[in-house]
């Protein structure tokens, strides 16, 4: 299975991605519909691209009332049928990484569908820092994030 | 009909009675002169008569995009600020890249022209269609990084662009840019002081609409035909992201024509101190991009710790750790022509200039000016209360706080080095064209610079006609740096296409690995005009003739298409160009025949009707 591997450090916050993913949602250049975000973070000379992990528990999955998100079954996406959604817009609020979307004009929720297996984001990167690649390579940057992240849990849990 | 890349709106804005309007875009112009620069410089001939004073509340400031700004044809993020400059009083047309004119074109608007004059300090917020002035004491006085996030908080709108003007606009510096992203700047010309002169601190702009293309798959082809290119091009797949601009520094110095100590000589014994390789290896973290930008020359470099005595300590949030530059010029200016080879104190004052809103180019021009006067003995401690030596790193961080806040003998500099050198009785010193100082290329070892810097209609500018090119770096063919023979005809095609560039809101580094040729068929496919090749050859000359004729009708002549004597008559003392001086009465007539004016550098008649210019 491939995923989107996001190598924040090859970023230079070009936007291209956001464009290229624009483009495929609504045959514009319009960055704000943009499944795909760059985060710039100027004070610690930093930017980091940032859009759905696809992740196993898929809480916008799981708190559909319609059923209206399903995984693909060529890529793994979870994608939104159009048909069944009914735009109620639990899905962006479950989402707990913020990027499932809710379209005003179609009134139905969108969301990163990988393109079918081709994404524009990583195709339109100039400089290799979106990758669509096997998954099962650990990203080197998760690990003291990930220490971070259960510091943090193991803090809260002990009081 | 329909229009495509341009959004086909303008918003006009009068400070002074506090109204705004769209209005719609006059489409035979868009057609005409493409947009950016062209669109700008054409209203601006249309709404602005040449002969007032820069700082009258009857001149405009015009922010224009081009058609491809917001696309995402590579580097699509300039933008053009076009007013009549106060430095030079000639009509300018200065460049910025970052988000701001793609977030303006997401707003729906292609062009913004600021009249009149604000009563007290506002800003302007423009959100998709809601545009409102508000009230900016609060602001006035404060640095560029401090406002753009004070109104970002205000606004509670963390995505919001804004270009705003520093200390150094506030008090009419008249070098002042105008800063957006905190670190990009339209800068040459004085931008800035008329910006605030119209008491208008800050553009904020957050648009959520999109660009719309005439023909989508046709521009999605030459997007990636151009893209590739780019990549495999050595300058701009390889030396400018590696480097940045900055890896000019080695190579200029090398062929003796680093200009150093106010053009005193051509080349620089500290170069590889503030050269991009030195950058690299001590303070790069990472590269940084313009909006759209596939090359990402913008270079984000460490200071703070290990900066020593220039750590930058105004501002503890903002780039704490960083700062973007200097860029080759920056460097240049406040390193090679100051004599300063400290890298830390030269990345210092570049970062004070952004934040203050000071061209680092004038600025460290007239610095050299002024420690020249002060070596030979014109001005001494009295005048400037500190000494200013060549290569003293004390003096320059120290004088570019006191220029942008006119304290002490920073009150003199800031008038920048032909002002200042005239009220000290030496204007033999001023080196640079019609009140702009010369950037950093010393046109004596470069020929075709000299014809560029003298024609050029904002003053000395190394940007209307990048003839470095293919005189240093052979592109797009090596000629002879040292002959005057066919630089004429260069220069003007330089100028023409330069223009096309300029006006389609894409950044010019582009044209290192790429010609009209490839640029023409997403402007074609963006815009759905058809446009033949030369037609945007014609649309080039057509903005150059326009902008010629406002100078004109402001006052200028032939005669200020010169350049200062010591570029005309001292040769440069030692070195590889040793011996040479810049030869501009070889190609001026040339030129001036090339251009179809008269031999008085007059667009005649015929040219302007040719051209569909009203006279």
């Amino acid at each position: 299975m491939k995923a989107l591997n996001i190598i924040p450090e090859k970023c230079t916050g070009c936007m291209q991605c956001e464009l290229a993913c624009s483009w495929v949602q609504t045959g514009t250049f319009q960055p704000s519909r943009s499944l795909i975000r760059v985060n710039i973070f100027d004070e610690l000379a930093s930017y980091s691209p940032y859009t759905c992990f696809q992740c196993e528990e898929a809480w916008c999955m799981t708190s559909c009332p319609t059923n209206a998100i399903a995984i693909s079954p060529a890529t793994g996406a979870k994608v939104v049928l159009e048909q069944v959604c009914v735009g109620c817009g639990l899905c962006a609020i479950a989402c707990p990484f913020g990027t499932v979307f809710y379209n005003p004009d179609t009134h139905k929720a969108y969301k990163c569908d990988l393109c079918a297996g081709d994404p524009a984001c990583a195709k339109a990167c100039p400089t290799g820092a979106i990758e669509y690649s096997e998954v099962g390579r650990e990203a080197p940057w998760l690990e003291p994030w990930r220490e971070m992240v259960n510091q943090n849990y193991l803090d809260v849990i002990s009081g | 009909m329909a229009l495509y890349g341009w959004t086909g709106r303008i918003l006009r804005v009068n400070l002074t009675d506090g109204t705004t309007k769209a209005e719609p875009l006059n489409e035979q112009w868009a057609r005409e002169y493409i947009g950016g620069r062209g669109v700008g410089a054409r209203y601006l001939y249309e709404e602005v008569d040449p002969r007032i004073h820069p700082l009258d509340s009857a001149n405009k400031i015009i922010f224009a995009t081009g058609p491809l700004t917001g696309t995402s044809a590579s580097c699509g993020a300039r933008y053009m600020v076009i007013t009549k400059g106060l430095q030079t009083n000639t009509i300018t047309t200065s460049n910025s890249g970052g988000h701001w004119g793609p977030e303006l074109k997401f707003a729906g608007y292609d062009l913004v022209i600021l009249e009149g004059k604000a009563p007290r300090p506002v800003y302007l917020w423009i959100y998709n269609d809601h545009v409102e002035i508000r009230d900016a004491a609060h602001l006035w006085g404060k640095t560029v990084f401090e406002t753009e996030d004070r109104i970002r908080t205000e606004l509670g709108q963390p995505d919001a662009i804004i270009a705003s003007i520093g200390p150094a606009g506030e008090n009419l510096v008249k070098f002042a840019c105008i800063m957006n992203d905190k670190h990009r700047a339209a800068g040459r010309s004085g931008v800035g002081a008329v910006m605030g002169s119209k008491n208008l601190k800050a553009i904020a702009v957050r648009g959520t609409r999109g660009v719309r293309l005439a023909n989508p798959q046709k521009f999605m082809e030459a997007h990636w035909a151009l893209k590739k290119k780019l990549k495999l091009h050595p300058v701009t797949g390889a030396g400018l992201p590696t480097y940045g601009t900055d890896v000019l520094m080695n190579v200029i110095n090398e062929v003796g024509t680093l200009p150093t100590r106010n053009f005193r000589e051509a080349q620089f014994e500290g170069a590889y101190n503030i050269s991009g390789e030195e950058l690299r290896e001590k303070r790069l973290i990472t590269n940084k991009a313009c909006f759209a930008c596939t090359i990402a020359c913008g270079r984000v470099n460490r200071l703070g710790e290990g900066a020593g005595r220039w750590a930058v300590t105004t501002h503890p949030r903002n780039w704490k750790i960083a700062t973007e530059g200097p860029e080759y010029e920056p460097a240049w200016a406040l390193g090679a022509d100051t004599g300063v080879s400290d890298l830390d104190a030269v990345i210092k004052a570049n970062y004070v200039c952004n934040e203050l809103g000071l061209d680092p180019i004038s600025m460290g021009a007239t610095l050299a000016a002024a420690m020249e006067m002060y070596e030979t003995g014109t001005i001494g401690d009295a005048q400037t209360g500190m000494p200013l030596r060549f290569g003293s790193a004390e003096a320059l961080v120290r004088m570019v706080e006191a220029t942008a806040y006119r304290e002490g003998f920073g009150n003199e500099l800031a008038e920048g080095a032909m002002r200042m050198t005239a009220r000290f009785g030496r204007p033999e010193l001023f080196m640079g064209v019609k009140g702009s100082e010369f950037p950093a290329y010393d046109p004596r070892a470069v020929q075709g610079m000299g014809l560029t810097y003298a024609t050029s209609n904002r003053g000395a500018c190394h940007l209307k006609s990048y003839t470095i090119a293919p005189e240093l770096l052979g592109i797009p063919e090596k000629l002879d740096p040292h002959t005057t023979e066919n630089k004429a005809f260069w220069v003007k095609l330089f100028q023409d296409v330069t223009s096309v560039f300029d006006a389609s809101g894409v950044c010019i580094f582009l044209t290192f690995g790429i010609g009209l040729e490839d640029l023409w068929p997403e402007l074609a496919a963006a815009t759905g005009t058809e446009y033949t090749l030369d037609d945007l050859l014609k649309a080039g000359e057509r903005i150059w003739n326009l902008e010629r004729l406002w100078n004109q009708k402001a006052g200028f002549t032939a005669k200020d298409d010169t350049l200062p004597k010591r570029i005309l008559e001292e040769p440069i003392p030692a070195g590889p160009t040793q011996g040479q001086v810049n030869r501009l009465h070889e190609m001026l007539p040339e030129y001036y025949r090339l251009r179809g004016w008269t031999e008085d550098g007059r667009p005649t008649p015929e040219k302007l009707a040719e051209l569909g210019i009203p006279a």
